[in-house]
């Protein structure tokens, strides 16, 4: 059975983690691959976590992965990374934002928001990008392109290259190359 | 042809379009919601319409199919219990343009109340089961679904799990066939189910399913894989059979059921003849080992009968290698539970505070929609919520019990505008009838939220933007003869009005209906109406009492160090204006 290659997707609702997913399964599918994206919603539309995941390679058939199968998880914003860590395979690679959403127990102050995990990891058999993205969005014209920062940023890993359709506009476009140029 | 990436429910109205539907009919449900949404755009060639519950889907579908046109309704799982009277008899009736059920069953309860596998209801109701494992299968299966309708005069089910609703795969697109209505002939032999007619039907419905069970050999939505391990032989259908395969791999062969019901007993025995190991792999309840089992066939069937299965649970079943090796993320603290919540500016946070400063002098019964997260703290707003439209009926039963033993307590009852036409008017009528003694609400945000706003009664477009009347649902309270005083229409961000209504209806005797009534934040004309406008906290002003915090806005966060609030995310603020009645010291002020 051939090889697929596993991503994970994970952020809050409406950061666009699920239009990153699908932009990226096309151009996967475009050179040939077959390509399963999987997507949970419903709940999750209200403040929650929203992940996505996608698979490809030759063959794929089960849509979804399991924990310490993901090659790469793009994290929209941390404490969703840290959510998302045990899905991460010895040797994958954690993509993220420094983005923090505080969510409902923590604004109540019944949690505590972990704000400097990721400074304490001393990546071990794994690998650790950080992509400011959303701060880089916002210096290019909106902070609601940070999802297109990540895509230039994992498209580029993958290899792919991903034409951002025309009426997302020219920030868009730039924050797809800045993505890109943060991990060259 | 064309290759697309399509999810399932898009591969799905896709194939329901290909296949030639006229009338497509369905009452949203998660995660059986896009496959109307999709069916829908296909304006010029079929009427696609939502409808208040999914029993009005399926006879509508089936008033269609009955006239000679190809219908589809589609529903999430327990959809089907409220769609179950006309599927039951409509079965025995048969179809003249072919029909297709499709029931979204929703293992792991993602966005559900609970995991019943529909799968059942195929054999109980006699309804032709097919169950697509991806996309392409779900656009393909879709189109024999019709085709296998008309052939053996049957309803068809064809039973998806989220898994493949929400999967996005390549898929082939075709071209839509020229199907002809076929003439309504009006044999109410046929379609009437007197008992003298449906004595007979039941006999010929038998028949036919014994047809399709033998026909079922050469379908090719059955499918045997053949492959070099000749010692196991696994069995499966469905999304379960693509994790089968990524856990057993290529080596062992495989028997891919299409059809589910009737499952073809000849193919069955003829595969597991070939294997000294037959294993059975199914998502929820044990449906095909039952009755492979019952064939005379020893089958190794684990259980998986609670959650959501993957690759990893059958490798650790049957000790399996693959899967994978976590990274070593040891010492690194646990994130913050996420829970979903009320978004910031929605009107069911003002009916849910006001409900909740009156803590201890009501016990709240919900209903489903968002505002069944008036649940959550701090507004601790119900304690029952079990299906659609009870919202309005178990106060009936509950406020008698707790009248009984002294509890004086006031029941409420809420449900949202969709649900009120759901069902939950039915059960209004009922408590005026009765004269039950209950304050009933109807959260009215102008929409069906909670799915990805759905139109509804209520609206003035409908699925496919015709202009249609819209229902009010002030009149329909007051056509069961409620006094108007008993009637109270109300803003529910406006806590002074908010909290009269709730007093009312806390001190009133007999039946109480409030109507809050204020349109969901997240609707794009209200987004435009709103702009850029939001709310600041003057940093000079706020005396850091937290006041505002006690609604639980996920737009407000409070500076611990700085000791006061402020809008955390202006962006999503929508400056509706609750905070601003919270605080005493007149911080909060609106901005553009």
């Amino acid at each position: 059975m051939g090889k697929t290659t596993n991503l994970l997707f994970t952020g809050v609702g409406g950061q666009g983690t699920i239009l990153t997913t699908k932009l990226l399964s096309s151009a996967l599918a475009e050179v040939g691959n077959d390509v399963k994206m999987s997507e949970i919603h419903g709940m999750a539309q209200r403040g929650g976590t929203v992940n996505t995941q996608l698979k490809f390679g030759d063959k794929v058939y089960a849509p979804n992965i399991g924990e310490g199968e993901a090659d790469y998880v793009v994290a929209f914003e941390k404490a969703e990374a840290l959510r998302a860590l045990p899905f991460l395979k010895k040797g994958g690679t954690l993509i993220m934002d420094e983005r923090e959403i505080y969510s409902m127990p923590v604004l109540l102050g019944q949690q505590s928001y972990p704000a400097t995990w990721n400074a304490e990891v001393v990546a071990g058999d794994y690998k650790i990008i950080v992509v400011p993205a959303s701060k880089i969005a916002a210096e290019l014209g909106s902070a609601r392109n940070a999802n297109v920062v990540l895509l230039g940023s994992i498209a580029k890993l993958l290899g792919v290259k991903i034409s951002i359709p025309d009426k997302f506009g020219e920030a868009a476009r730039k924050a797809y190359e800045a993505g890109e140029g943060a991990v060259s | 042809m064309p290759k697309q990436i399509l999810s399932g429910n898009e591969a799905v109205a896709r194939g329901a379009w290909e296949a030639g539907v006229r009338v497509a009919a369905a009452y949203p449900g998660t995660p059986s919601t896009e496959i109307l949404e999709n069916i829908a755009e296909y304006r010029d060639d079929l009427y696609a319409t939502w409808t208040n519950n999914e029993a009005i889907a399926a006879e509508l579908a089936f008033g269609a199919a009955v006239g000679g046109m190809r219908s589809l309704t589609a529903m999430k799982h327990v959809g089907m219990n409220v769609a179950a009277d006309p599927i039951f008899s409509g079965a025995y009736a048969g179809v003249n343009g072919g029909m297709m059920i499709v029931s979204a069953d929703d293992p792991g309860c993602h966005s559900s109340q609970n995991e019943q596998d529909n799968r059942l209801y195929a054999e109980h109701a006699k309804l032709i089961m097919l169950e697509p494992a991806d996309s392409q299968e779900c656009l393909d299966f879709t189109k024999a679904a019709y085709e296998l309708s008309e052939k053996y005069d049957m309803l068809t089910l064809l039973r998806l799990t989220t898994r493949v609703c929400h999967s996005k795969s390549v898929v082939e697109l075709g071209e839509r066939i020229a199907v002809e209505t076929k003439p309504y002939n009006g044999d109410w032999t046929k379609y009437v189910v007197l008992p003298v007619n449906a004595r007979r039907r039941h006999i010929l419905l038998e028949e036919n399913i014994a047809r399709l069970r033998a026909d079922g050999y050469d379908s090719p939505l059955n499918r045997v894989e053949l492959n070099a391990d000749t010692s196991v032989g696994v069995i499966s259908s469905g999304i379960s059979y693509q994790h089968s395969r990524e856990a057993f791999g290529d080596t062992v062969s495989y028997l891919k059921l299409g059809i589910t019901f009737p499952i073809c007993d000849r193919l069955v025995r003829d595969f597991a003849a070939k294997f000294s190991k037959i294993v059975v792999i199914e998502e929820g309840e044990p449906y095909l080992s039952t009755r492979i089992k019952a064939m005379g066939i020893a089958a190794d069937a684990p259980d998986f009968v609670q959650g959501e299965l993957n690759a990893a649970r059958i490798r650790a079943v049957f000790g399996l290698d693959g899967g994978g090796e976590k990274a070593d993320a040891s010492g690194l603290p646990d994130a913050p539970a996420r829970p979903p919540v009320l978004c910031a500016g929605c009107p069911h946070r003002g009916f849910f505070y006001a409900l909740s400063k009156r803590k201890g002098r009501f016990v709240g019964v919900g209903d489903i929609g968002c505002y069944t997260l008036g649940v959550n703290p701090p507004f601790n707003g119900m304690d029952i919520c079990i299906c659609m439209g009870s919202g309005f009926a178990i106060p009936i039963g509950l406020s008698r019990a707790l009248e009984t033993q002294g509890d004086t307590r006031r029941v409420f009852g809420f449900v949202g505008d969709s649900t009120f036409f759901h069902s939950g008017f039915n059960s209004l009528v009922d408590a005026v009838h009765q004269r039950a003694n209950v304050c009933l609400v109807v959260l009215d945000n102008s929409i069906t939220a909670m799915t990805g706003h759905q139109e509804n009664a209520h609206t003035e477009k409908d699925l496919q933007g015709y202009q249609v009347p819209a229902i009010p649902i002030e009149r329909l309270v007051l056509a069961t003869g409620l006094d108007t005083s008993r009637l109270i229409e109300v803003d529910p961000i406006d806590q002074t009005a908010m909290g009269n209504a709730i007093d009312a209806g806390l001190t009133n005797e007999g039946v109480t209906v409030i109507i809050t009534r204020r349109p969901c934040a997240l609707l794009k004309d209200e987004i435009k109406a709103r702009g850029t406008k939001h709310c600041e906290v003057a940093a000079d002003k706020c005396i850091g009492c937290k006041a505002c915090m006690k609604i639980a806005c996920p737009a407000l966060a409070f500076n611990e160090s700085a000791k006061m609030a402020y809008v955390a995310d202006t962006a999503n603020c929508t400056a509706c204006g609750l905070c601003k009645q919270m605080c005493k010291v007149g911080a909060i002020s609106e901005v553009r």
